[in-house]
């Protein structure tokens, strides 16, 4: 059962992030997208890890989401994007380095077999307890150096988006327009 | 046991699916109604006794109108649109759990398909997915009127997400718990323990975030009749327009269900009067979705997003701060 859902699933996302990878359409770039990270979500739930699992979607579905506005704002989302590519035996190149790399470095530590849990799960407690203690007893310096990273974030955004936020751009244009209409009168 | 186990879900699953699509169908009828009887009109007469068969007659239409996909529209992504919308919110449904368990002929039977220990979450997490059905169907039925409901689809989801998983951090902070189960078990003492006593911003913010999440009048903005036509549903019609409406009144009575169970004390102590408050609570909560749409105007985007991030959210995380402090001390 649980083999019949994993391959399902590893199936559906391999699939779903290829046509993200390949096709030049913004609208089916961005739905195979958000496909594929909730489908992600199904191995969190085959090894159990329910917290991690739902986390998964709540936080892709948003971030998609963002993507999706994004690409409403840059493209006409029901046509082709046509894409500037000028060297694509570089980037064949360098894609395909980069993929032998990331298989390099995730079974480098199957081969040498010293894989082990260094916070085993524990029996009866249920996995959003896990990760809270985890959270915050040994992980706590990374996760609030991450919190002030987001806060830094947030803050750079507010400044960046909120110059004259009080003034009105119509009014603002029109007063650029009575200046230049007085230069030209002088 | 497993293959009795595996007979009792898949029966339970069709269960709800049968009972929710036919309380959608009535949802209409119950919104024509009330909208009617409060606008002193009539409403539904003339098929069936008091209009009731009207339901039939509106399913036949969709059945049989002709499923018309626009020329320029992106056709996969235009005919998996609804489909998404209807089938997160039954996917929603799974974590909920609808009665108190019971024994028929000596088996008992809990009325909840997975009792998953992140019940909240997860029923949060995939109704939000719901909001990719207006989204992606806005977006592929090139229409200007379609464009900008996708575009307000976007900000509304991005904003109100924040408000309900704020709101909702307060009563999980008391519970300590994400399954409705532990939810409705926490208040089961009886009117004193409803966590609405000790959570009113929490509840009052989760309740107006429902309004969002489910897309109804005062933040009816994707679909918004008098500005942008039908919005994501102007290029739609037929079954698949319909599958948009199944999933909406879906939503509505789910996330009725969750008010109930996270803040007004669930089935209680799980006797026959519990569950008949149980039904009669949420039926409340369905009937102010529709009461509201009577008597209120729907409000501008900006409007929305002023009161969402200048209001509730900063509400919502004093609430927050505000319970961290009273259970420490």
């Amino acid at each position: 059962m649980e083999a019949i859902a994993f391959y399902t699933f590893a199936i559906l996302t391999t699939v779903m992030f290829l046509i993200t990878v390949l096709t030049s359409h913004a609208l089916y770039a961005l739905s195979a997208l958000a496909a594929g990270m909730i489908f992600i979500s199904a191995f969190f739930f085959l090894l159990g890890a329910d917290f991690l699992g739902a986390i998964q979607i709540i936080v892709y579905t948003g971030a998609v989401m963002a993507l999706y506005a994004f690409g409403m704002m840059f493209f006409d989302t029901t046509r082709d994007v046509v894409e500037k590519r000028t060297s694509p035996q570089l980037i064949f190149g360098l894609s395909g380095v980069a993929a032998l790399m990331v298989v390099a470095i995730f079974t480098a530590p199957i081969i040498s077999g010293n894989i082990e849990a260094l916070y085993p799960a524990i029996d009866g407690v249920g996995n959003s307890q896990m990760v809270g203690m985890v959270l915050f007893t040994k992980y706590l310096i990374p996760f609030e150096v991450a919190a002030i990273m987001l806060l830094v974030a947030m803050i750079a955004g507010i400044v960046l988006a909120g110059k004259k936020m009080d003034h009105s751009l119509t009014l603002m244009q029109d007063e650029i327009e009575c200046i230049n209409e007085e230069k030209e009168q002088v | 046991m497993e293959t009795a186990y595996f007979i009792e879900t898949i029966i339970k699953i069709v269960v709800i699916l049968l009972v929710f699509s036919a309380l959608a169908g009535f949802g209409t009828y119950f919104e024509r109604k009330i909208l009617a009887f409060m606008q002193r009109r009539l409403g539904p007469m003339n098929v069936g006794p008091f209009g009731v068969l009207q339901i039939a007659a509106d399913g036949i239409k969709l059945f049989t109108k002709e499923d018309i996909v626009p020329t320029n529209a992106v056709g996969p992504i235009f005919k998996i649109a609804p489909v998404i919308t209807a089938a997160t919110a039954f996917m929603a449904a799974a974590a909920i759990p609808f009665l108190p368990q019971f024994t028929i002929f000596g088996y008992t039977v809990h009325p909840i398909v997975a009792d998953v220990n992140i019940g909240i979450l997860y029923i949060l997490g995939v109704m939000a997915v719901g909001f990719y059905g207006p989204l992606l169907g806005s977006l592929a039925s090139s229409n200007k009127f379609a464009l900008l409901s996708a575009a307000r689809a976007a900000a509304v989801f991005i904003s109100y997400e924040v408000i309900t998983g704020l709101a909702l951090l307060g009563p999980l902070m008391m519970v300590g718990s994400f399954s409705l189960i532990d939810f409705n078990n926490y208040q089961a003492g009886g009117m004193g323990d409803w966590i609405i006593w000790s959570q009113p911003v929490a509840f009052v913010l989760f309740w107006i975030a429902a309004f969002a999440e489910t897309g109804r009048t005062p933040f009816h903005l994707v679909a918004n009749d008098h500005e942008i036509i039908d919005g994501f549903g102007t290029e739609y019609s037929g079954m698949r327009w319909g599958l948009f409406f199944i999933g909406e009144y879906a939503n509505m009575f789910f996330i009725s269900f969750v008010i109930v169970l996270l803040f007004l004390g669930g089935f209680g102590d799980g006797s026959v009067f519990g569950a008949l408050m149980f039904l009669l609570k949420m039926s409340f909560f369905f009937f102010f979705f529709l009461w509201t749409r009577a008597a209120w105007p729907d409000i501008r985007p900006d409007q929305l997003m002023w009161l969402c991030w200048k209001v509730l959210m900063p509400l919502a995380v004093l609430n927050v701060v505000v319970t961290g402090f009273v259970m420490m001390f």
